[in-house]
């Protein structure tokens, strides 16, 4: 895992060295606007921030944070393809936080268009952004964006490489590069049979100045990408050798964890730990503001002391209750609309001069993300240098952060990411690891781990919001919704994100309606509108943000106006979807996957539905049956349009593991709120599914998309009305809230 | 007090209460065995002792019945145990912080149960998966099965 680490604290960087992902865009100007942030040393050269080639042959620099997604499996295959190297021999690492590592594409995906809208101003407003992005320098994991962003940058930086190694060889040999070519990690003179190893030429190479527009290979020539690879992770992860945030161990470490104001955001008024500091093991308890830390030569022994805590907090800035919180979310449809980014046709007018106008009103719980490995960091302050050894999806963020907060210049800042054990949008907040930076600066020179228990972890996350949705509708004659208009209210994810990260928040959020808005739709009168709130309460990014509602609330409206009119909810998204070719053949597709029109036997049902978010088009068919023990799933049949699969088997995990994450918070996901506090404290009362409760899953991959769309989020969104919509055809009960096990009893 | 841990004699200087977990991780450096609940419901902390898979993070050390067995005592990247081959075969993996404790428990059931049913391994492997590898997670265990029946 060290190389990069150890590479970048040498003294004499290689920064000149051309950055090859910046030839992707064109914006030559900009081309070295970061520094390669890998530096060389004796024996490795460093061609470009993705490559370092030393005498263990080649370690692929994959700058997201691997969370489970497979993604340092995939952005190695992009430079692996184009290097022509052995992927037996292929090594990938985190690599430094830089601005070198750049996410465009996420920061490109924020636009105010939709998904499908290639309209001048939409592709000029994604240019624009993508520009910004670079200097912005944020190096991020989210919004399904590390393929898309990198599938040109990475290729390109294989293919560069590969040219100046074949660069190096033909000055050795003295004859043309062009009668040279390379075959897993070597160059080989085709004339002589003469050949030498990437780490022999790699120094030399080095010195040569790659050529800004490599030609790559045609899809037909891949070797890797198309392909289902091993997963580079997999031998490490199945033999506890994988190091997430949490194993790492470091000389004199010491050992803690915190409590804070369970009224998040709340004060700390006082508190007596003098039966803590008497606690075994206990070196010191330090009030970090709003919360307490305790620092002990053991986990446990700190988790015990801070058990031992009396505290006096403070009132939470936002409703103490959950019925009061959700009156709070009501009260924003009196309030000014935050955004309407679709209004087609003239929706009042068209509901004024309705006979039938179906209402209905939906609603969703607070989520936590409860990744499995509980919220920790490592830190250490020695000689003016802050290292942090975390799992982390923006180390950029982090490591700007930690300076400020530290009172260092960014240099002095190293962030080593490790593993992370499930990230879902959680380990994009900084909370955590500033928690351990301020403990590293309380005990300078030794290192510090920080560890959450399980219960601060459930009850101190910035969770995904709770929503409630207005929805009147009208079916026309033609079997299909004349009319359908949606008011979201929702806390703004956006405004509480950015509002951590120190940001600008400007315009609307597109969070409170993505998923109701942007859908590959045709409705006359269309037009959905939200509503912010504006709670004190933390909300963040959870795996497909807005959608993660706004599908739960879209698609089930659908079904009850296909109800309303009497016409089949397949039939209707097919003709709604006639103008999205896309869309009409992931519907077409799960239908034959599910036999849609096949009646299934009394006491089964099936339930449709369809999400565009991220750029991917999901649509899902979820099959129930009744049982003497309740609900049953039964199976769930999935196909997504990703444009370009890459990694196949890979694609059909992420839906996998989407569809049942989306499935675990329909069932049975709920954080609520009495006396300013969350209710849940442990995997007890905040489950999620577990094996038996999970049906097999059938995912089709479809390839008819413009370009290149993600993957980890989009199997979400779909799967909780796919699921809902089931239920109501099996038993006739319209499920308008969530979680639906206080409806419905699942065996 | 004294514990064998993967065929090791150990002596650990611990409070009797400390759960077994916590020995592994912070006292002895054994991190393969993973936190993540503190209250048995998860089942990251997945070790066998005697031969039986159980809850590291619920066992006090003082009641530590018998030899303990770890994923590092498993297997290792160079010397795999079969459960281990075939998680990597069928790439089960996800974000990983789970399978230590997912393949213990397997390794736990196919030690007492060769060749289990669906709803066997429904009630054996309880143990939590945030990314939802579970249907991997299926097919691994009846793969092992098989394989360790032709052994």
């Amino acid at each position: 895992m060290a190389t990069a680490g150890t590479l970048t604290r040498r003294a004499f960087l290689l920064g000149s060295v051309a950055v090859a992902g910046g030839v992707a865009f064109g914006v030559y100007q900009y081309r070295q606007l970061y520094p390669n942030p890998l530096g060389a040393s004796a024996g490795a050269s460093v061609l470009n921030p993705y490559l370092i080639i030393d005498q263990r042959g080649v370690t692929i620099i994959t700058p997201r944070a691997e969370m489970g997604q497979g993604v340092h499996s995939t952005l190695a295959a992009l430079v692996a393809e184009e290097l022509d190297v052995r992927w037996e021999e292929v090594r990938a690492e985190h690599g430094p936080a830089s601005p070198a590592y750049f996410n465009q594409a996420v920061i490109a995906g924020t636009a105010p268009f939709a998904a499908f809208d290639t309209s001048t101003a939409a592709r000029f407003t994604r240019e624009a952004l993508g520009v910004a992005s670079k200097f912005l320098g944020v190096q991020i994991t989210g919004g399904s964006s590390s393929v898309a962003d990198a599938f040109d940058k990475m290729r390109l930086a294989g293919a560069a490489a590969r040219m100046v190694l074949i660069e190096a060889a033909a000055r050795r040999w003295g004859v043309p590069a062009s009668s040279l070519r390379t075959a897993d990690g070597q160059v080989i003179n085709p004339a002589s049979g003469a050949q030498f190893s990437y780490s022999e030429l790699a120094v030399e190479a080095a010195s040569i100045t790659p050529p800004t527009e490599p030609t790559l290979k045609d899809r037909s020539q891949w070797r890797y990408l198309g392909k289902s690879m091993p997963r580079l992770d997999m031998p490490a992860k199945c033999t506890g050798t994988a190091q997430f945030g949490i194993d790492v161990r470091l000389p004199d470490m010491l050992y803690a964890t915190v409590r804070a104001n369970p009224r998040l955001g709340g004060m700390l008024n006082s508190f007596d730990a003098s039966e803590a500091k008497q606690a075994k093991g206990v070196k010191q308890v330090i009030d970090l503001g709003g919360a307490v830390a305790v620092v002990a030569d053991n986990t446990w022994r700190a988790f015990q002391a801070a058990a031992k805590i009396k505290f006096d907090w403070g009132p939470a800035p936002y409703p103490a209750s959950s019925e009061a919180i959700f009156t709070a979310i009501a009260a924003a449809f009196n309030g000014p609309v935050d955004d309407v980014p679709v209004d087609n046709g003239d929706v009042s007018l068209a509901l004024a001069g309705a006979q039938q106008v179906v209402r209905a009103e939906y609603q969703v719980p607070f989520l936590a993300h409860s990744t499995l490995e509980p919220m920790n960091a490592v830190a250490q302050l020695h000689n003016g240098q802050l290292e942090i050894w975390a799992g982390h999806q923006a180390p950029t963020i982090i490591r700007q952060q930690a300076a400020a907060l530290a009172g260092l210049p960014i240099e002095q800042v190293q962030l080593h990411v490790q593993f992370l054990g499930g990230g879902f949008g959680r380990r994009l907040e900084s909370d955590y690891i500033l928690q351990a930076v301020k403990l590293a600066m309380a005990l300078p020179g030794r290192p510090i781990k920080l560890t959450w228990t399980r219960s601060e972890d459930i009850q101190h996350d910035m969770y995904r919001p709770a929503a409630i949705a207005r929805c009147q509708g009208v079916m026309g004659s033609a079997g299909v919704p004349l009319v359908v208009q949606m008011d979201i209210a929702s806390p703004s994810v956006g405004r509480s994100f950015a509002a951590r990260v120190g940001m600008p928040a400007v315009g609307p959020d597109r969070a409170i309606t993505e998923g109701s808005a942007g859908q590959p739709y045709s409705i006359a009168n269309y037009r959905v509108s939200g509503y912010d709130p504006g709670l004190q309460l933390p909300v963040g990014n959870w795996r497909s943000v807005g959608a993660s509602f706004n599908s739960f609330f879209h698609e089930s409206f659908l079904d009850e106006l296909a109800l309303a009119g009497g016409v089949d909810p397949l039939a209707m998204r097919l003709q709604m979807t006639a103008d999205f070719p896309v869309a009409q053949q992931v519907l077409n597709s799960v239908a034959a996957m599910a036999n849609w029109q096949q009646p299934l036997p009394a006491g089964r049902a099936r339930g449709l539905a369809l999400c565009l978010s991220f750029g991917t088009t999901v649509a899902q068919v979820i099959e129930v049956s009744q049982t003497d023990a309740g609900v049953r799933i039964d199976k769930v049949y999935c196909a997504a349009d990703v444009g370009i699969a890459l990694d196949p088997q890979n694609l059909e995990a992420q839906m996998s593991s989407a569809i049942i994450y989306g499935l675990s918070a329909a069932i049975m996901g709920e954080i609520s709120f009495a006396d300013g506090a969350v209710v849940q404290s442990n995997f007890h009362d905040y489950d999620a599914l577990r094996m038996r409760q999970v049906p097999p899953i059938e995912v089709r991959i479809l390839e008819n998309g413009p370009t290149l769309s993600g993957a980890g989020e989009p199997g979400t969104p779909p799967s909780l009305p796919a699921l809902a919509n089931a239920i109501h055809a099996l038993t006739g009960q319209r499920l308008r809230s969530l979680p639906l096990n206080k409806q419905v009893k699942f065996a | 007090m004294n514990l064998t841990i993967n065929g090791k004699q150990l002596q650990v200087d611990v409070e009797p209460d400390m759960p077994l977990l916590w020995v592994l991780r912070d006292e002895l450096g054994l991190t393969g065995t993973k936190f993540g609940c503190g209250i048995a419901q998860c089942g990251a902390c997945t070790v066998h002792i005697a031969g039986t898979a159980v809850r590291s993070c619920s066992i006090p050390a003082s009641s530590v019945w018998g030899p303990v067995t770890t994923i590092e005592g498993l297997g290792s990247p160079q010397h795999l145990h079969l459960i281990q081959q075939i998680w990597i075969d069928q790439q089960v993996a996800q974000c990983g912080y789970c399978q230590p404790g997912q393949i213990m428990a397997a390794a736990g059931l196919l030690g007492q149960n060769p060749a289990p049913s669906d709803a066997e391994i429904d009630a054996a492997m309880s143990n939590l998966c945030r990314c939802g590898t579970y249907p991997r997670i299926r097919t691994a265990v009846h793969a092992a099965a098989k394989a360790l029946q032709e052994l």
